[in-house]
C-alpha cells in the first residue's frame, strides 16, 4: 500500500499553448487533416488513379457537349467557340479550385445526422477547418486540369489585344471566382445545420452555377442574369471579367469597371459566409440536432 | 476553483424545441427538458459512474460538460472553465471517448492517428513519446501500432481510442459507454487501465455505462439520472438498497420438479419454472453461497448461474419503493 502511495504522482500541468489567431490555427489544422486524407487515399493507389481519370473524363464531357453544339452552329448567343472556351475555362478552373479545397463540406449534413460532428467539436481547432478538410479528395484535380486545358486552348486560339490589365484579369478572375464559389460552399454547409439534406440546394448553386457560367450570358433570360449578378454573385466569377478581356458588351448595361470588382465581391461573400457559419454552428450547439 | 469543485453543476438545464411534422406543412412544437435542473460536484481525481436508461439525459450532460452543447440554464464549470464559452481552451484539458464513434483514421495505421493528435494538440515531443509509450504498454497496443485501424477488432479499437484521448494529458476523461460490445477480456483490460490511470495520475473520470460491473469495479460513487433529473448520488451498494434490487439464481435440476421450497427463507422466491430449470430471485445484498448450499442439499443440482440486476430494473425498483422520486 505504501508503495502505491509513493508511486502516486500529481497530474502533470496542462500543456501550455500560446493563443494564436483562429485563422492561422484553422489553416494549420486544415493542412494537418488534408495530409491525413492524402495518406488515406494513397492506401488505395489504383483506386485513386482510376477516380482521378474518371473525374477528368466526366467533366471533359461538358466541353465535348459544347463542341458538338458548335459543329452545327458557328456562333452561340453571338459568341464563337474560342470565346465560349474562355468563359468555360475560367469558370471550370475557378470552380475546380473551390471544389478541391472545400468541396467535401456537403458531408456536414451526414455528420450532423450520425452525430460524428461531436467528435470534431471536442478538439482544440476550429470546426470549419475540420469540416472543410473532411474527406479531402485529390482526384478533384481532374476537374482543374480539364478547366486549364480548355482555358489554354482559348488563349491560344483567341485573337485578343492584350493589355497589362487584361493579363492581370486572368489570375484575378480565377482566384476570386474560386473564393466566390468557396463562400457558396460554406453558406451551403451552414444551411445543413438546419436541414441535413440541403446539400442538393447548394449543388444547384455550385455545380449548377458553374455549368451556367460556361455559356455566354446572352443565351439566358434577363432575370436569370440579374439574379446571378446581384443575388448570388456568380456573374463575377467569369462572365464580367471575361467579357472585359474579350472586349464584349456586358449584360444588363453595367459599367465597364465592374470587371475589377470580383475580389471585392469575393471578400463580401466570405464575410457573409463566415456569419452564416457562426449562426449555423451556434444553432447546432443549442439544439444538438 | 479548488480541487473539491473540479466539475461543478448548479441547476443545469437543457431544453430542446422538438418540431414534429403533423401534416404537409403543419408542425407541432414541443419542449423537451432533456436535462432538468441537475446539480453536483466532482472533486479532482474522483471516478464517477453516470448511469440511467436510454434518453435519460446522460449524453446531453456529457455534451454540455465538453462544450458541445450550450446549456439553456444554470451554471456549469469544468476546471474553472465555462465549457460552452471556451470550448477550444477546454479541449486541451479534457479527453473524450465516445464508445460508438471512433476518432481513429480507418485506413491508416493506428500510429498515424496518434501523430495527428500530437500535432493538433501541440503536445511537446518528449511528453508525447512518454504518454504514447505508457499507453502502448498498459493498453497492450505494441503489435497494433502499424496496423490499419479498419483491421482492428472492436476491443482493440476501443483501447486505441482511449489512448488517443489521453496523449495530451487531460485532467478529465469522459467515457461514453467504454465497454459496450467488448468481450470479457477486453472489458477487463480497459477497466484495469482506467483504474491505474486514476490511481497514478489522479485523472478525474466520468463514465456512462449500461454495465453495472463497470461501476462495481471502478467507481465508488454513482449518479443515476432519469427524465433529466438526478435521482441518486452515492455509493453503488446504497443504490441496491434503495432499489431493493434482486439478483437471480438460475438452477438446472436433474429432472422436472415442483418449484423449490426453502421454508425458512422468505426473501427467496421462485419466479419462473421451465422444465428442469428454475429461476429464483433473492436480494442483491445477500450472499448467494448459503442459498446454493441449501438447494444443493435438498435438490438434485446439475448446474447454476447467478445473474446481476441490470440498471433498468434497479431504477424501476427505485420508483416502486419510493414514489416521491
Amino acid at each position: 500500500m505504501a508503495e502505491i502511495q509513493a508511486e502516486r504522482t500529481a497530474a502533470p500541468p496542462p500543456v501550455v499553448f500560446s493563443e494564436r489567431s483562429r485563422l492561422v490555427e484553422g489553416v494549420r489544422a486544415y493542412g494537418l487533416i488534408v495530409a491525413m486524407w492524402l495518406r488515406s487515399t494513397m492506401a488505395y493507389r489504383a483506386s485513386f488513379v482510376m477516380t482521378t481519370v474518371g473525374n477528368f473524363v466526366s467533366t471533359a464531357f461538358d466541353f465535348v457537349t459544347i463542341m458538338l453544339m458548335f459543329a452545327h452552329v458557328d456562333v452561340l448567343g453571338g459568341f464563337t467557340l474560342p470565346e465560349v472556351a474562355l468563359l468555360y475555362g475560367t469558370s471550370a478552373t475557378a470552380f475546380g479550385l473551390a471544389d478541391l479545397v472545400l468541396g467535401s463540406m456537403d458531408r456536414l449534413g451526414r455528420r450532423v445526422r450520425d452525430g460524428t460532428l461531436d467528435t470534431l467539436l471536442v478538439r482544440p481547432v476550429p470546426v470549419l477547418a475540420q469540416v472543410a478538410a473532411d474527406r479531402f479528395a485529390l482526384r478533384r484535380l481532374g476537374r482543374i486540369t480539364q478547366g486549364l486545358l480548355v482555358l489554354g486552348y482559348a488563349l491560344v486560339t483567341l485573337d485578343i489585344a492584350w493589355t497589362p490589365v487584361k493579363v492581370l484579369m486572368l489570375p484575378m478572375m480565377v482566384l476570386s471566382g474560386a473564393a466566390i464559389f468557396g463562400a457558396v460552399f460554406v453558406v451551403g454547409a451552414a444551411f445543413q445545420f438546419y436541414a441535413q439534406d440541403a446539400s442538393e440546394v447548394q449543388n444547384a448553386f455550385t455545380y449548377g452555377g458553374t455549368t451556367m457560367l460556361q455559356y455566354p450570358p446572352t443565351v439566358f433570360a434577363k432575370d436569370l442574369v440579374r439574379g446571378v449578378t446581384f443575388v448570388v454573385p456568380l456573374a463575377f466569377v467569369s462572365w464580367l471579367p471575361a467579357l472585359y478581356v474579350l472586349g464584349r458588351d456586358y449584360p444588363l448595361d453595367l459599367p465597364r469597371w465592374v470587371a475589377g470588382l470580383p475580389p471585392v465581391v469575393a471578400a463580401g461573400c466570405w464575410v457573409l459566409a463566415g456569419l452564416a457559419w457562426r449562426v449555423g454552428l451556434r444553432s447546432y450547439r443549442s439544439t444538438g440536432s | 476553483m479548488d480541487d473539491m469543485d473540479f466539475i461543478e453543476l448548479d441547476g443545469v438545464e437543457k431544453v430542446f424545441d422538438v418540431r414534429r411534422k403533423t401534416g404537409f406543412m403543419r408542425r407541432e412544437r414541443r419542449e423537451v427538458r432533456a436535462v432538468d435542473g441537475i446539480s453536483f460536484r466532482v472533486p479532482r481525481g474522483e471516478m464517477v459512474g453516470y448511469i440511467g436508461p436510454n434518453g435519460a439525459g446522460k449524453s446531453t450532460t456529457i455534451k454540455m460538460l465538453t462544450g458541445i452543447l450550450t446549456p439553456s440554464g444554470g451554471r456549469l464549470r469544468v476546471a474553472g472553465i465555462d465549457p460552452s464559452r471556451e470550448r477550444t481552451k477546454l479541449a486541451h484539458r479534457i479527453g473524450v471517448v465516445f464508445g460508438q464513434r471512433t476518432t481513429l483514421w480507418w485506413d491508416l495505421p493506428l500510429r498515424d492517428s496518434y501523430r495527428l493528435m500530437h500535432r493538433m494538440y501541440r503536445i511537446p515531443d518528449s511528453r508525447y513519446r512518454e504518454n504514447l509509450d505508457r499507453c502502448v504498454e498498459l493498453l497492450d497496443l505494441g503489435a497494433l501500432l502499424e496496423v490499419p485501424v479498419r483491421q482492428l477488432s472492436l476491443g482493440q479499437r476501443m483501447r486505441g481510442d482511449i489512448a488517443a484521448a489521453l496523449l495530451h494529458d487531460p485532467e478529465v476523461l469522459y467515457l461514453d459507454e467504454p465497454t459496450i460490445g467488448l468481450d470479457v477480456i477486453s472489458k477487463a483490460k480497459v477497466r484495469e487501465f482506467l483504474r491505474d490511470l486514476n490511481a497514478e495520475r489522479s485523472t478525474t473520470v466520468l463514465l456512462t455505462t449500461h454495465d453495472l460491473t463497470d461501476i462495481e469495479q471502478l467507481c465508488k460513487r454513482v449518479m443515476v439520472i432519469d427524465h433529466g433529473r438526478l435521482v441518486y448520488d452515492g455509493a453503488l451498494a446504497g443504490l441496491h438498497e434503495v432499489g431493493e434490487s434482486e439478483r437471480t439464481l438460475v438452477v438446472d435440476l436433474e429432472r422436472e420438479l415442483p418449484p423449490i421450497e426453502l421454508g425458512s427463507e422468505p426473501s427467496v422466491r421462485v419466479v419462473k419454472v421451465e422444465g428442469p430449470r428454475q429461476w429464483l430471485a433473492f436480494p442483491a445484498s445477500a450472499s448467494a453461497a448459503p442459498l446454493v448450499a441449501r438447494i444443493a442439499a435438498g435438490y438434485p443440482l446439475v448446474d447454476l448461474s447467478v445473474r446481476e440486476p441490470d440498471i433498468e430494473s434497479v431504477i424501476a425498483k427505485m420508483y416502486v419503493s419510493d414514489p416521491a422520486l
